[in-house]
């Protein structure tokens, strides 16, 4: 399908700005970082996480937990879809007991997520999960909301969202592409 | 791809795409709860018209790992002992809903005859002295989590390598990821066709001990007709059996494998095949990570070649 050149709808200061606003929201509804892991999703959550961990250690003096979780082998479409190389999943500690926070770049039709619920609640029983994630562009399948959001970006279907994340990509950014 | 019937039909970037997708099935055998729901909904039968402890309760274990289904299919308990064909048998149990077959047959090519008469996926778990594509799978894994890679290993196999599936799978693997296989045997348990291997031969195996990294023994197969071609076996074991003085002249880093079932005491000696650089029960544990893995890519994404 030919598509309009991309429209730049965060740029690197943009998405810095949001990740650390994600930080202080998640620390002032827990009252601080205690017993808070965040997690990130394969591939581009991964990172995303990582960096929000960043900004709680800078401001708030806590080393947050970070993880990492690929849900292959949770999605429910195995059938259709080519076998994709899996992700690593590796939480460095006991999820039991402790708030997980998801992380994720695009929140779609929230069958991702689905699928990280079930991922997640195999390795232990957390005492709450939630979902932070950069951009939720609406189109939900599901009854899935996020409790932390870096931007609001209405779409319609046939539009696509690009997010570019520093550690994998050489920059932040997020970038929106319609079709002619 | 629909089948994995032989390990030929791997190149070096597929062998390598099913190991990487082992290791995260090693994470996943590790936890608590060491169950995913990737094969939900899929039925797997294993079809063993020959005895087997570890290949199938492998395959049984890796497919409940992956939430399927398993039918278990057993001949002396079966109607094959009423004369059913390979045929109806296969037949019949796709007629159940199958997805999967795995099947092993001491009849060299059964699963590629099965495969072509059922629409659903078939592994070969073992024909005859052919093919055990999984097993050569495994030990790969088994190698590259021990060394990291399997580029420029320096790999003995040794024993009865003309009755082994085992070795005819293991040559062709280890070599297409890059290790240099050298094949040690009496002549007589030498196959006619070995120079079609892509293995060196040697006649002295205390000549070869100081340069491997891996040593790789296999059974001597009484039930596939080792006996009649083996001058004795005292002789046999003093020559070709791994016994602790061999051991001991081997580098300080190789290590010791072996497939299964063991003759302890005829190719390994006990306290080999038990110490601390056997990787035996990894071969064994590694075996189901593996299994899952190839289910996992023959049952997933059809849509896929």
């Amino acid at each position: 399908m030919q598509q309009d050149a991309p429209v730049q709808i965060m740029d690197g200061a943009d998405v810095r700005r949001a990740l650390r606003r994600i930080a202080h929201e998640v620390c002032e509804r827990h009252h601080g970082a205690e017993n808070v892991i965040l997690v990130g999703i394969h591939t581009r959550g991964v990172p995303l996480a990582q960096e929000i961990a960043h900004a709680i250690a800078d401001f708030e003096g806590t080393h947050v937990p970070v993880g990492e979780l690929d849900i292959g082998l949770y999605r429910d479409d195995l059938d259709n879809r080519p076998t994709t190389r899996l992700g690593r999943t590796l939480i460095p500690v006991d999820v039991t007991g402790e708030t997980v926070v998801l992380i994720d770049d695009v929140l779609f039709t929230g069958r991702t997520i689905r699928a990280a619920l079930d991922a997640v609640s195999d390795l232990g029983r957390p005492a709450a999960m939630e979902l932070a994630v950069l951009i939720d562009r609406g189109h939900r399948q599901l009854p899935i909301r996020a409790d932390y959001v870096g931007k609001n970006l209405p779409t319609s279907l046939e539009e696509r969202v690009t997010v570019r994340v520093d550690g994998l990509d050489q920059e932040h950014g997020v970038w929106i592409e319609r079709p002619l | 791809m629909k089948h994995l019937l032989a390990i030929d039909q791997l190149d070096r970037p597929a062998i390598e795409e099913i190991l990487d997708l082992a290791d995260h099935f090693t994470e996943v055998l590790s936890r608590d709860i060491p169950k995913v729901p990737a094969l939900r909904g899929a039925t797997i039968a294993t079809l063993f018209f020959e005895g087997s402890t570890r290949t199938r309760l492998s395959f049984e274990k890796a497919a409940k790992a992956l939430s399927a289904d398993v039918l278990n299919f057993t001949p002396s308990t079966s109607s094959l002992s009423k004369g059913e064909s390979l045929k109806d048998t296969a037949l019949t149990v796709q007629a159940m809903g199958t997805d999967l077959m795995v099947v092993r047959h001491a009849m060299v090519g059964a699963p590629h005859r099965v495969a072509s008469w059922v629409d659903c996926s078939v592994i070969n778990a073992g024909d005859g002295a052919h093919q055990h594509p999984t097993q050569a799978l495994l030990d790969a894994l088994t190698l590259r989590r021990h060394w990291g890679k399997l580029d420029g290993l320096r790999i003995a196999i040794v024993g009865d390598i003309r009755h082994s599936r085992v070795a005819r799978s293991n040559i062709a693997a280890f070599t297409t990821l890059g290790a240099t296989v050298t094949l040690v045997a009496p002549p007589t348990l030498l196959p006619e066709d070995v120079t079609d291997f892509g293995g060196t031969i040697a006649s002295d195996f205390d000549e070869i001990l100081p340069d491997l990294d891996v040593i790789y023994m296999l059974r001597i197969q009484l039930e596939r007709g080792s006996g009649p071609v083996l001058p004795s076996l005292p002789e046999y074991v003093a020559r070709f059996g791994l016994n602790r003085s061999r051991f001991e002249r081997l580098p300080p880093e190789a290590v010791v494998m072996h497939p299964g079932p063991m003759n302890r005491g005829i190719e390994i000696d006990p306290a080999v095949a038990d110490g601390a650089r056997s990787l035996i029960t990894a071969q064994v544990s590694n075996g189901v990570a593996t299994r899952m893995a190839v289910l996992f890519r023959l049952l997933t994404g059809k849509a896929q070649p």
